[in-house]
């Protein structure tokens, strides 16, 4: 049932920081525009992008969120993703940290242009909130016979 | 962040590449009443099979393994999360009873509660009067 994440540390992250290390190198350290919707990091929800030929999936780390208080909507490709997690607080007791995100959230994801927005599906399961677009048939890549 | 590097030496071109294995710290709630002390922590992805606690007088240690599905071959657009173990460690304090120490994980949710020795609870005094 639970896929081994080995691909996912060594493949996947180790790719992306590859990425990161050529974007440093050629544009310098912070320097190139960021998306205008993207937020700093630390924001709440913790969010992974990833993409197949045939999908677009989206991660959003929130641990004890009630799926009910979720708001999930796609226009074209932004997808936005709305939703309250509480962390409510013991009456009476001494706090002596209080580091968990505790209130509403939203997060506007700019996904890739060729996403279809009728062929959404979400799932939420152990903390993690799945979000599975497919793409567009038109775009998807097509191989090419020689006879 | 908790971190340790694992150095590994590929075979095929002798060369070493440093493997990072950084495991994310969660974030934790802790608060004390009269009757004990309660952890809360995030350990989104992580369920009871992937959780692991390690309790003895001086300490308490969380270590979760995130387990999600991912389909083969997928490319890495955009990451806030790096990794897929967490990891935490606290010291505690001797009035605490660790043999009656209680979790419970719900949704990505891990709760700790370990109650004080009963000898340690606060008590009130009543003051006599002569």
């Amino acid at each position: 049932m639970f896929v081994n994440l080995s691909n996912f540390e060594d493949g996947l992250f180790d790719e992306f920081r590859r990425m990161q290390d050529e974007m440093g190198g050629l544009f310098g350290r912070g320097s190139w525009p960021a998306g205008i919707r993207a937020v700093s990091r630390g924001t709440y929800p913790p969010i992974n992008i990833g993409s197949t030929p045939e999908q677009v999936h989206v991660y959003l780390f929130a641990a004890g969120l009630d799926p009910k208080s979720l708001d999930i909507s796609i226009q074209q490709n932004l997808l936005t993703v709305a939703g309250e997690r509480k962390a409510p607080v013991s009456e009476g007791a001494d706090y002596y940290r209080k580091e968990r995100y505790d209130g509403d959230f939203r997060r506007l994801i700019t996904l890739p242009e060729d996403v279809d927005p009728d062929q959404v599906e979400a799932q939420y399961r152990d903390g993690v909130l799945q979000i599975h677009i497919r793409r567009q048939e038109a775009s998807r890549p097509r191989q090419i016979e020689v006879r | 962040m908790a971190a340790s590097k694992d150095v590994k030496t590929t075979e095929s071109t002798g060369v070493q590449q440093p493997e990072t294995d950084m495991a994310l710290r969660p974030r934790v709630d802790i608060f004390e009443d009269a009757e004990g002390i309660t952890l809360v922590a995030d350990m989104p992805g992580v369920s009871r099979e992937g959780l692991d606690l390690q309790v003895d007088k001086d300490s308490l240690t969380i270590e979760g393994e995130a387990r999600i599905e991912m389909p083969e071959g997928m490319e890495a657009l955009y990451a806030d999360v790096r990794s897929t173990r967490y990891r935490r460690s606290f010291a505690l304090s001797g009035e605490l009873a660790v043999d009656q120490i209680d979790a419970s994980l719900k949704d990505g949710v891990l709760s700790v509660h370990i109650p004080k020795r009963a000898e340690v609870k606060p008590r009130r005094v009543e003051v006599r009067v002569a």
